[in-house]
């Protein structure tokens, strides 16, 4: 009798691992509401990643450059191939496309200035050009996407490069949504939709269907741009290595790969977590494809998906890529998910409204509900203000700094004078998974899991 | 004035397109003589002058195109007016996939008939079909109005936003949220402007209108998967 009691008083915390608390939740939420769940940012899981590599940095096999003193070059040109007038940037780092709807006005503005500032391109979105935008970026790339919302001739000639947009990281195979409380009457005219409408963009473009078409697409942009303006392609990371041969047929100047951490405002979250690959597995698929067809150095390549650091920015070169380019690392420079803002001089709380949605800074998604505490993924007039261009340029150019001199400093460390002569060799991996995706050997071996040696 | 002629066999369709854009100088009338389905003819003018291909064209005639007139005195291939904004673009002939496909504005006239996806993601151009559509014409269509002097194929409408499709045949099916609505006194109207327009005679009584219940408008469970 005693003991029975004792069994039943012991506290019971023995969890599932199948069925663990957030599975849990999962399923909760699904009975409750009989929808899939639509979520901001990437894939949450944890994936190999750039932090499964370490730079080998000279010693007496190498020589390396004085960290401070020894100049080291990031000058990036992205378009030689056919265009008449590439893109010049001062850095290999560029801001990603985010579309004005799921940003405010504002948060564009801010983009735009910090690039300008450090010498780098900003993108559009699904949502056509801002004035704001155009203002601010010295240069801006276009894209061109599934909806074509707000894509017009006369933003094709003020543009400073156009990019096709095939699909994104976060939903290789889907189109993007727009859900109705962020559609004010600014965004729905853009869009030419009804105010309030939850928006599905499409996920194929209503004029081609392949690769065969996709190359007289880019021929009509190359007609009415005149030769003049780079073409980009974009796709999310699935089967890399044939697409992006595909899209140097097409003829693309710049083939753009977004790997699954690449974040969106709005995605089924099933969506984010279970479709595309690793952005560190992407980047070698497609330099080899590249090299494959003689194009590496004529067809650049631009890597995004979970860029963070100036650690990140210096492997994906030296894994092959031209340049990457950063979103959800831009918003969080803005204040994302920071406990916070910064309005009219001063700090405030922003914690009532992190609350409301139900979540603590540090956890936020919810750049779908047009909520954000922190005034960027937002179309409220209100909340829009937290935000301030000014400040937020600042915020947004101290990061692109920060990379770019923890970029340099790796690449001195290696004994590099341009940041472009990053190589492969550079690195090692610290997991067989790393070491397979990236294909460079498991730190202390000379083993590459999967090639022949 | 005499037009400007480019004979496409001799120069090429860059030249054209060059010349379109920055050296009209005053031209009110450019002939584009043995298109032979060359792609990509006559896209990107924003000027109010008077463009005739004079044979069958390829993909984009006429694409994104501001202000001109343009006549494709032949058959148009995919995308004929893709992304216009404002203009005419008229095709003699029959009109293949996505003709007028996301366009903003201005009129097109389709003589014969038109492939699938006429009007797909259209944002405000007018589409006149002296022939008939094919399936999912007007899909996702957003503003603007389709008239069909024809039939219509499957789907007609599907995902529809605000464009109105006018029917004066059978329509096969429609797709998602797109149904059949009473015409009142301003479609009738707008029927009988767009007939003058095209330059058709057919009376404005013989058409239907097809337009978007809006019941996929707002993301709810009762939607059952129709998204």
């Amino acid at each position: 009798m005693n003991k029975l009691v004792e069994l039943h008083r012991r506290f019971q915390e023995e969890g599932s691992a199948t069925f663990d608390r957030s599975m849990i939740d999962y399923i909760h939420r699904a009975a409750a509401t009989g929808l899939y769940e639509i979520r901001g940012l990437g894939a949450k899981r944890k994936l190999p990643h750039f932090d499964d590599l370490v730079f080998l940095g000279a010693s007496l096999s190498r020589y390396p450059l004085e960290g401070y003193r020894e100049k080291c070059h990031t000058k990036t040109v992205l378009g030689t191939r056919f265009a008449k007038k590439p893109v010049e940037l001062a850095i290999p780092i560029t801001i990603a496309g985010m579309s004005f709807g799921s940003l405010s006005a504002s948060v564009k503005d801010a983009l735009g200035r910090a690039a300008t500032e450090l010498g780098t391109s900003t993108t559009t979105g699904d949502g056509g050009m801002t004035s704001e935008e155009r203002r601010s970026s010295k240069t801006l790339v276009y894209q061109c996407l599934p909806s074509r919302y707000g894509f017009n001739a006369d933003d094709v000639r003020r543009a400073d490069a156009l990019e096709v947009v095939v699909g994104q990281g976060a939903k290789p195979g889907g189109g993007g949504m727009l859900l109705g409380m962020k559609i004010n009457e600014r965004v729905a005219r853009m869009r030419v939709l009804p105010q309030g409408v939850d928006q599905r963009s499409a996920s194929r473009h209503p004029d081609w269907t392949g690769p065969d078409d996709l190359a007289i697409k880019i021929r009509e942009l190359r007609e009415i741009s005149d030769w003049e303006k780079p073409i980009y392609v974009k796709f999310g990371a699935t089967r890399v290595y044939h697409d992006v041969k595909l899209a140097v047929h097409a003829g693309a100047d710049v083939v753009v790969i977004d790997g699954m951490q690449g974040g969106t405002a709005a995605t089924q979250a099933v969506f984010i977590e279970h479709v595309g690959i690793p952005t560190l597995a992407a980047i070698r698929q497609a330099v080899n494809a590249l090299e494959e067809l003689d194009m590496r150095g004529k067809v650049q390549l631009v890597v995004s998906g979970g860029i963070r650091t100036g650690a990140d920015v210096a492997k994906a070169l030296a894994l092959g890529a031209d340049a990457v380019s950063i979103g959800q690392g831009m918003l969080v420079a803005l204040g994302c998910n920071h406990d916070q803002y910064w309005q009219d001089g001063a700090f405030h709380s922003a914690a009532p409204d992190y609350a409301a949605l139900g979540v603590t800074p540090g956890h936020c998604h919810h750049c779908h509900t047009g909520r954000c505490p922190v005034g960027i993924t937002t179309q409220d007039a209100e909340l829009e203000r937290r935000l301030e261009p000014e400040a937020g340029a600042r915020r947004v150019r101290n990061y692109l700094k920060t990379l770019n001199m923890e970029l340099t400093t790796l690449a001195r460390a290696c004994g590099k004078q341009d940041v472009h002569h990053l190589e492969p060799e550079d690195l090692v991996a610290l997991t067989v998974e790393a070491a397979a995706m990236a294909r460079v050997p498991l730190a202390g071996t000379n083993w590459i899991p999967g090639s022949s040696a | 004035m005499t037009p400007v002629e480019f004979d496409l066999r001799k120069r090429s369709v860059r030249e054209l397109n060059e010349f379109l854009h920055r050296r009209l100088d005053g031209t009110r009338r450019v002939r584009a003589l043995n298109p032979d389905g060359a792609h990509a003819i006559a896209v990107g003018i924003n000027a109010p002058i008077d463009v005739d291909i004079e044979g069958h064209a390829g993909y984009y005639a006429a694409g994104m195109n501001q202000q001109a007139r343009v006549t494709v005195h032949g058959n148009a291939g995919p995308g004929v007016a893709e992304g216009m904004s404002s203009g005419r673009v008229h095709v003699k002939g029959f009109a293949s996939v996505a003709a007028g496909a996301a366009a903003h504005g201005g009129l097109l006239v389709i003589d014969g008939d038109a492939s699938l996806r006429c009007g797909i993601s259209m944002k405000g151009i007018d589409i006149v079909v002296g022939g008939s559509v094919g399936d999912y014409s007007a899909f996702m269509a957003q503003a603007g109005r389709v008239l069909v002097c024809g039939d219509a194929g499957d789907a007609l409408g599907d995902s529809l936003y605000e464009a109105v499709i006018y029917v004066r045949g059978q329509v096969k099916s429609f797709g998602a949220d797109a149904h059949e609505e009473p015409m009142t006194e301003a479609d009738h109207a707008a029927v009988s402007r767009l007939l003058a327009e095209a330059g058709f005679a057919h009376d404005p009584g013989e058409f239907r209108r097809v337009a978007s219940m809006r019941s996929l408008y707002n993301w709810t469970a009762d939607a059952n998967q129709e998204y």
